[in-house]
């Protein structure tokens, strides 16, 4: 039981963190029915700017652990946001009028460019995150010895997906960005400049990837310029699996995958980690082809 | 001065013109029709007066400013507002949730509250559905949905883009009637229909466009009586009419 409870809040923290990235793959492909395959890189470049900001600022031997590793987090998340919107602006505006097939290539690229940019600034090696920054203890619950970082990376990445539920469902400019994606010309007729939904999803989808390579960083205490391949991929999963542009469907899709991983690899091998998570993904779509909550309204004629 | 204006407007899709040189004018209280068959670019001239199509050449002028450099949502703040062909509602959103996005460029909620009231008062049916996801309603709840959520941006000017696509003719019948209640509360209407009959009726003023050309400009009247016109979109009755 002990090790069922290990693994499933493992799995959780996990499954949060692939939810995160989801979350920008889902939203990009809602208003631009583009895959960014560069969103992985977002990923990456937030969790080697957090290596950089943790050794250069070294905020957590100024204002404490938490506040410190808050900062810090802010502060990824606003460059990693700023990286996103220059992505758009450089590789995917040129091309807004073109196929797209061409916007798709130019993902690729963009994605080839980051991640070789990573390398020459930071090294082909593995780079150690200073492993003092977060107390290394575990928190007693309900009889459960969890580590806290566990616990910490879970309350922030929900805390997060909260906040972007609110913005998306109750503020103006987050209905806007759910009528662009449903319509976008239909969207321009209302009045919605679509070019600032697009810069929204731009900075937003970055930021909680961003933040989510951090979390990795924390949370294993290494980190590799190739990184961004295995957790995209894994989230770009997350995200068909709960039914690609669906918001909620992207965190339940992570959140899903991460458990299923996690279990898996405790109880049936853990080489087969990667192919549990991929046949759960198989045999959804088997099921329900559209995800789990990708329902379309049939539009009455 | 007229409410809208367009001069010598041509419009390419890729390198084919489809538009070529077309002259319109809308004064204020108007309602105008735009009849043609399909294809004839009544559809593509709107879309350039909301700022969807930017014209290749040629002047657009709503009241004092030119508009045909300007992006859609611009247009929609300066009081364009369009119901598109096929309605175009969000199907995934609540009505309610469709009426607000109306309402995407006012920030008045003073004002806003007040507009959602004549709307609900207008199709009492969309006010017991508000809390329903729009693709369930019925085809003519959706184009009641679709006008409403038009209205929300206060218009000076309503375009519609074949409004009684699809439609009942009872239905058609009920939805002309209150687009003459919101003409008589002071919006301008244009209309672009291919039921030429029904359209007519309601309308004071006419063109007939034909391959992106307008080719007949009269009164709402002259036009029904045009024998041309009742050939080609009235369904030629009138020939049967005079034999008989």
């Amino acid at each position: 039981m002990e090790q069922f409870f290990q693994q499933l809040t493992n799995g959780l923290a996990v499954g949060s963190i692939y939810a995160l990235i989801a979350l920008g793959y889902t939203m990009v492909y809602g208003v631009l029915k583009l895959i960014n395959f560069a969103h992985s890189d977002m990923f990456t470049l937030g969790a080697y700017l957090g290596l950089t900001l943790l050794t250069s600022l070294a905020l957590t031997d100024h204002i404490g652990p938490l506040w410190g590793t808050v900062v810090l987090a802010l502060m990824v998340m606003g460059l990693v946001a700023m990286v996103g919107a220059l992505l758009d602006r450089v590789a995917y505006r040129p091309l807004r009028e073109s196929p797209r097939l061409s916007a798709v290539v130019s993902a690729l690229g963009a994605s080839i460019f980051l991640q070789n940019t990573v390398m020459l600034i930071y090294g082909a090696r593995y780079r150690v995150y200073p492993h003092d920054i977060l107390p290394r203890v575990a928190l007693d619950v309900f009889g459960l010895q969890i580590p806290l970082v566990r616990i910490l990376i879970l309350c922030a990445s929900l805390t997060m997906m909260a906040m972007l539920y609110i913005f998306i469902q109750r503020t103006r400019i987050g209905t806007a960005i759910r009528a662009a994606a449903i319509d976008q010309g239909a969207a321009r007729l209302m009045g919605i400049d679509v070019n600032r939904v697009i810069l929204m999803v731009f900075l937003v989808g970055p930021a909680l990837g961003g933040a989510a390579g951090l979390m990795v960083g924390l949370y294993y205490g290494q980190i590799n310029f190739t990184m961004g391949w295995g957790y995209g991929l894994k989230a770009f999963t997350a995200a068909i699996l709960g039914g690609i542009g669906n918001i909620p469907g992207a965190m339940l899709g992570g959140v899903l995958l991460g458990v299923v991983e996690s279990l898996g690899a405790a109880y049936l091998s853990f080489a087969w980690k990667d192919a549990i998570a991929f046949c759960v993904l198989i045999l959804i779509l088997i099921v329900r082809p559209t995800g789990l909550l990708g329902e379309r309204v049939a539009e009455k004629v | 001065m007229p409410l809208l204006q367009v001069n010598d407007l041509h419009v390419k899709y890729g390198n084919v013109e489809v538009i070529h040189g077309i002259d319109l004018t809308v004064r204020e209280g108007e309602i105008v029709s735009i009849l043609g068959a399909n294809g004839a670019g009544k559809s593509t001239t709107l879309l350039a007066i909301s700022g969807i199509v930017r014209p290749f050449k040629g002047e657009i002028r709503f009241r004092d400013v030119f508009i045909h450099k300007l992006p859609a949502h611009r247009t929609v703040e300066l009081g364009i507002a369009q119901v598109p062909e096929g309605r175009r509602i969000f199907g995934t959103l609540t009505v309610q949730e469709n009426v607000n996005l109306g309402a995407y460029v006012r920030r008045d909620a003073a004002e806003t509250r007040k507009t959602e009231q004549w709307i609900y008062d207008l199709f009492p049916v969309l006010a017991e559905r508000r809390h329903q996801l729009a693709g369930t309603l019925s085809g003519g709840e959706q184009q009641m949905l679709a006008i409403g959520r038009a209205l929300m941006s206060q218009p000076r000017i309503l375009l519609l883009d074949e409004p009684s696509l699809g439609l009942a003719p009872l239905l058609v019948r009920a939805i002309f009637q209150t687009l003459k209640e919101i003409n008589a509360s002071g919006v301008t209407i244009v209309l672009v229909e291919q039921n030429a009959r029904a359209a007519l009726k309601l309308a004071h003023r006419g063109y007939v466009m034909e391959l992106g050309r307008i080719v007949i400009e009269d009164s709402a009247e002259a036009l029904m009586a045009n024998a041309e016109v009742e050939a080609a979109y009235l369904g030629g009755s009138g020939m049967e009419e005079k034999q008989g």
